[in-house]
């Protein structure tokens, strides 16, 4: 099928959030709420919740279903604050030596006059920087889009895996199109050019795992795409749990380390 | 905000398939509106081939009364400067030692026209890729230092500057050297897709290693600093320093002006904007650079050349 159908599907309003997988998978969620410096930034969710008896930190860019919910959420286009907040609730994890579950899905990092000046690109950068060296396991999950700079910020992990019609990208096909050709019409073509599905990106060992989602997308099944992220979260845990911190950190380095294509 | 308004007027009365596409239209509409490109009149002017007409005040001026340091006569408005006359004007004479001389782009994505455009754009610049790194020394100090290059690309990071940059910071670890990088960057390499983006989280992870290490990384900013290049190794130096009045930010003004439907002032995404708002550390006039680089790196005990 034509990658800009997982466009679609991905950016369903239908499609299930962040909040459902944590309903759904994890127990004992709290909640915890702001950056410490500016505000709560409601597009970024996160708190300590426990999956199989072990305490984790999950934190997720959350969508909302409803207009109103989305302009709560800003879309789920998070602010510097909200990629602050996920890395105060990084760092806290760290501290407990609890592993940190990320759960993306942002068309970006949102553009605005107040992103700039409270400094979106620092913010992300140092989620980049820190993430890579962050001293307990991490998994993310891009759960519908993966958009950019704004998704890789929660991104920097030792697996990163996607929903089967999620996408991940460095531009927004339509973004993309008009960049290179004048012409956000061609979003479709530039889908197809991009890779930026689950399949493509397994190809191209960018991604780990991919996980199904039933005919039409996982809004159709939430339940068979939640208990499968469930299994998955559970027993890559135990495996990354049972490695030494400094092979774990060697490996995530080396991990990131290999991207590239260049002739010397 | 006048979007919200005309979402929430309407609520009530629209069913959740219609809310469904609005959303749907809103989301699309936002990069879309990017196609419309204001078209500036092209005024011909004749402008003789050895001058060059400053955007800044207008006046026709001779390519080389800018001097090596590329600062308009008239005004002081600072041209880009290339890779090379950059490092000319930064490192001791002579002391500048390339690394990584030959590394070229690949076609990860097996993108049309890619290979052509680079290919075409090495025999126009000389250069091989949007960035140069090496060794030098700046005052008999020893460093790493890269420079990007806004000729090539809009000094866009694909594969060769992540690689190059990587290998700045991985070399400075082992070396125990500080890095210097003159930023200047349109953002990620579109035609590299996903490989540009993940350049952002490996340049990174070098400059946490060098960081860890105790090692002293300075970032320049010069115009323009943009995208993922501001969103990972730009907004990481212990020490941020940019030109005057240049452009630094992450979003692209346009994408923001509507998203927001609101014209932006002048001085946004300056660095006198930046350093107003806490992002960089100082502004420093171009012929003062090598000298302020110079008693930073003996401020922290930098390794003077031995030999
Ligand atoms: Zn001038």
């Amino acid at each position: 099928m034509p990658a800009y159908d997982n466009v679609k599907i991905a950016r369903k309003i239908s499609r299930p959030t962040a909040l459902d997988y944590i309903d759904h998978i994890f127990e004992d969620f709290v909640e915890l709420h702001g950056d410490r410096g500016f505000r709560d930034d409601k597009a970024v969710i996160g708190g300590i919740a426990s999956i199989n008896g072990i305490p984790v930190t999950v934190i997720g860019i959350q969508k909302g279903k409803t207009m109103e919910e989305n302009i709560e959420r800003n879309f789920g286009q998070p602010h510097p604050e909200g990629y602050r907040k996920a890395l105060r609730l990084m760092e806290q994890a760290e501290k407990f030596h609890r592993p940190i579950i990320n759960l993306i899905n942002t068309s970006g990092a949102y553009p605005g006059l107040g992103a700039e000046e409270r400094g979106q690109g620092e913010a992300i950068a140092k989620n980049l920087m820190v993430m890579a060296n962050l001293r307990t396991p991490t998994i993310s999950v891009i759960i519908g889009e993966g958009g950019s700079g704004g998704a890789l910020a929660l991104a920097v992990t030792d697996r990163v895996w996607m929903l089967e019609n999620s996408v991940y990208a460095v531009l927004s096909p339509e973004g993309f199109a008009s960049i290179l050709w004048k012409d956000a019409k061609r979003a479709k073509e530039a889908a197809d050019l991009m890779k930026i599905t689950a399949e493509d990106l397994l190809d191209m060992g960018v991604i780990e795992k991919v996980i199904k989602e039933v005919d039409g997308g996982c809004q159709n099944d939430f339940g068979f795409t939640a208990n499968l992220m469930k299994a998955k979260l559970e027993s890559e845990l135990e495996i990354l749990m049972a490695k030494d911190i400094d092979t774990l950190l060697k490996e995530r380095y080396n991990r990131f380390r290999s991207f590239g294509e260049f002739k010397e | 905000m006048k979007l919200i308004d005309n979402i929430k007027g309407g609520l009530d009365k629209i069913s959740v398939e219609t809310l469904k596409e609005r959303a749907e239209a809103i989301k699309n509409a936002l990069p879309k509106v990017s196609e419309k490109k204001e078209e500036k009149p092209e005024t011909k002017e004749e402008i003789p081939e050895d001058c060059i007409k400053c955007p800044s005040c207008n006046n026709i001026i001779e390519k080389k009364s800018l001097g090596s340091l590329k600062i308009c006569p008239n005004c002081a408005k600072l041209f880009r400067m290339n890779a090379k006359d950059r490092i000319k004007a930064i490192a001791d004479e002579g002391s500048f030692k390339e690394m990584d001389i030959n590394m070229e782009a690949a076609n990860p994505l097996n993108f049309p026209d890619y290979s052509a455009k680079i290919k075409g754009l090495q025999e126009k610049t000389g250069l091989k890729d949007a960035v140069k790194t090496g060794t030098c020394t700046i005052g008999g100090y020893r460093c790493v230092i890269g420079v990007m290059d806004s000729g090539f690309m809009m000094g866009s990071m694909g594969s060769v500057v992540g690689e190059k940059l990587t290998r700045v910071f991985e070399y400075g670890t082992e070396h125990k050297l500080p890095v210097i990088i003159f930023t200047c960057s349109g953002g990620a390499r579109m035609q590299e897709g996903i490989v540009s983006l993940m350049q952002m989280a490996k340049v990174s992870a070098a400059v946490a290693k060098h960081s860890e290490a105790g090692q002293l990384y300075v970032t320049v900013l010069t115009d323009p600093t943009t995208g993922g290049v501001t969103a990972s190794f730009a907004m990481l130096g212990d020490i941020i320093l940019a030109e005057p009045k240049t452009l630094i930010g992450f979003a692209g003004r346009r994408v923001i002006e509507q998203t927001i439907k609101q014209k932006l002032p002048d001085e946004f995404q300056t660095s006198e904007f930046l350093l107003e708002h806490g992002f960089v550390d100082a502004i420093v006039e171009r012929e003062k650079l090598p000298d302020t680089l110079k008693t930073i790196l003996k401020l922290h005990n930098c390794k003077k050349e031995v030999e």
